[in-house]
């Protein structure tokens, strides 16, 4: 699979048509409020508490939506104008900045109950720029970040990472910066529906009790989560392809033979009988 | 933008620590948009908000509604909930200029969107 983070710079890939295309695209809509809700999910934010959250790369606000319909005040940014622009136009709840998470932040101390953020952290392990270095902007936003979330709230990622050196590049710089927590991997044993998570805690709760990190989903299972997108017949069509091919041929050894005596009465020219006569080729022929 | 997200903002330019909240707000086209008032998280939000800053920013954007003061029941007092909601969650900056009071650095808000992007030299 094509990587976009190999292609261009981030607010190059998602300009223009590419942001009406992602967000028009009801699978990969669907998708981003999955693994928003999974995110949501894993903040642990106590039950019926309308919180102030920050989404990184909030992109057309896909995930914003989903922590509106869970009760959420959001604050939002991302580096790609033009999907701020779709955000815009699909009347997002949520305050939009037009920000370089690599940058870090501008927000004070304490100020957030929770930070999302889909698929974005891979995109700071590139540098686009001679003045890139992916280790120093991973640091400065992870300091930014830890200073602006309160004592103890929780900053979830999700990201595709590319290789093992990634995550160590990425986790570093959060423990770097006073982070805790760690790599929590969804499906793990499953090729589609695996997927990394990063949780983050900004120190310990204030009322003593440690942080734990969250259960994964799907570990032990052999694979997918339970199919809930549309069933397609391609099995049934295959399973009676397979009956068709026991079916008898019916010009066998001994039509073979009838049709070549019948040419030698003729006079034609005929390859004598053999015991190669109507036998099957071998497979590797 | 709404105004309580303008009163969490300070500067981030490189080197600029002190002095850099709140962004003084200029040439500034507001606009009101009703909200659900949701006093939880109001309550939530009262030992974030820096007070001083809001009621000054507001007098300077002539919303002169908030008390000068905050009163000490703010949690359970239904009438000032209902102001600050209209003042911090109803009522969004459209257009207009954010200038650090330490750095002078502008931060322009087109379509109610803050380009808070930095030069390579201020990162």
């Amino acid at each position: 699979m094509s990587r976009p983070e190999h292609q261009a710079p981030p607010e190059i890939v998602y300009g223009g048509d590419e942001a009406a295309k992602y967000t028009g695209n009801s699978r990969i809509a669907a998708i981003q409020a999955e693994m928003a809700a999974r995110a949501v999910e894993l903040l642990n934010l106590p039950e019926g508490y309308p919180g102030y959250i920050l989404d990184v790369g909030c992109g057309s606000g896909l995930s914003g939506e989903v922590l509106e319909e869970e009760g959420h005040v959001w604050v939002g940014f991302d580096i790609a104008p033009a999907m701020l622009e779709v955000a815009l136009e699909q009347e997002a709840t949520g305050d939009l900045f037009l920000q370089d998470a690599g940058q870090g932040m501008a927000f004070r101390p304490g100020t957030f109950d929770g930070c999302i953020s889909i698929s974005v952290l891979q995109w700071l392990c590139n540098a686009d720029k001679t003045s890139h270095h992916p280790k120093a902007r991973l640091t400065r936003f992870f300091s930014t970040l830890y200073s602006s979330l309160r004592r103890g709230a929780r900053a979830i990622f999700q990201f595709y990472p590319e290789n093992d050196d990634q995550v160590q590049l990425i986790m570093g710089c959060a423990v770097r910066c006073g982070f805790e927590g760690g790599l929590v991997v969804d499906y793990p044993n499953s090729k589609k529906a695996k997927k990394f998570y990063l949780c983050l805690f900004a120190g310990q709760e204030v009322n003593g009790v440690k942080q734990q990190l969250p259960a994964a989903l799907g570990e032990d299972e052999e694979g997918e989560p339970n199919e809930t997108g549309v069933q397609y017949t391609s099995k049934k069509r295959n399973d009676s392809r397979i009956r068709s091919n026991k079916r008898k041929p019916s010009k066998d050894k001994n039509w073979v033979l009838k049709k070549k005596e019948q040419l030698r009465a003729k006079g034609d020219k005929t390859a004598s009988d053999s015991k190669f006569t109507a036998r099957k080729r071998r497979p590797k022929f | 933008m709404r105004l309580i997200t303008h009163n969490m903002l300070q500067c981030h330019v490189k080197g600029c620590n002190a002095n850099n909240f709140p962004l003084e707000l200029q040439e500034v086209v507001l606009e009101q948009e009703e909200a659900e008032l949701n006093e939880d998280f109001l309550r939530n939000m009262l030992g974030k908000i820096e007070y001083e800053a809001l009621v000054a920013t507001c007098l300077k954007l002539d919303i002169n509604d908030l008390p000068a003061a905050m009163p000490a029941d703010a949690a359970y007092n239904d009438e000032f909930l209902q102001i600050l909601h209209r003042v911090i969650l109803e009522t969004h900056i459209k257009s207009g200029k954010m200038v650090c009071p330490n750095c002078q650095h502008i931060y322009a808000i087109r379509d109610g969107i803050p380009n808070m992007l930095l030069a390579e030299h201020e990162v």
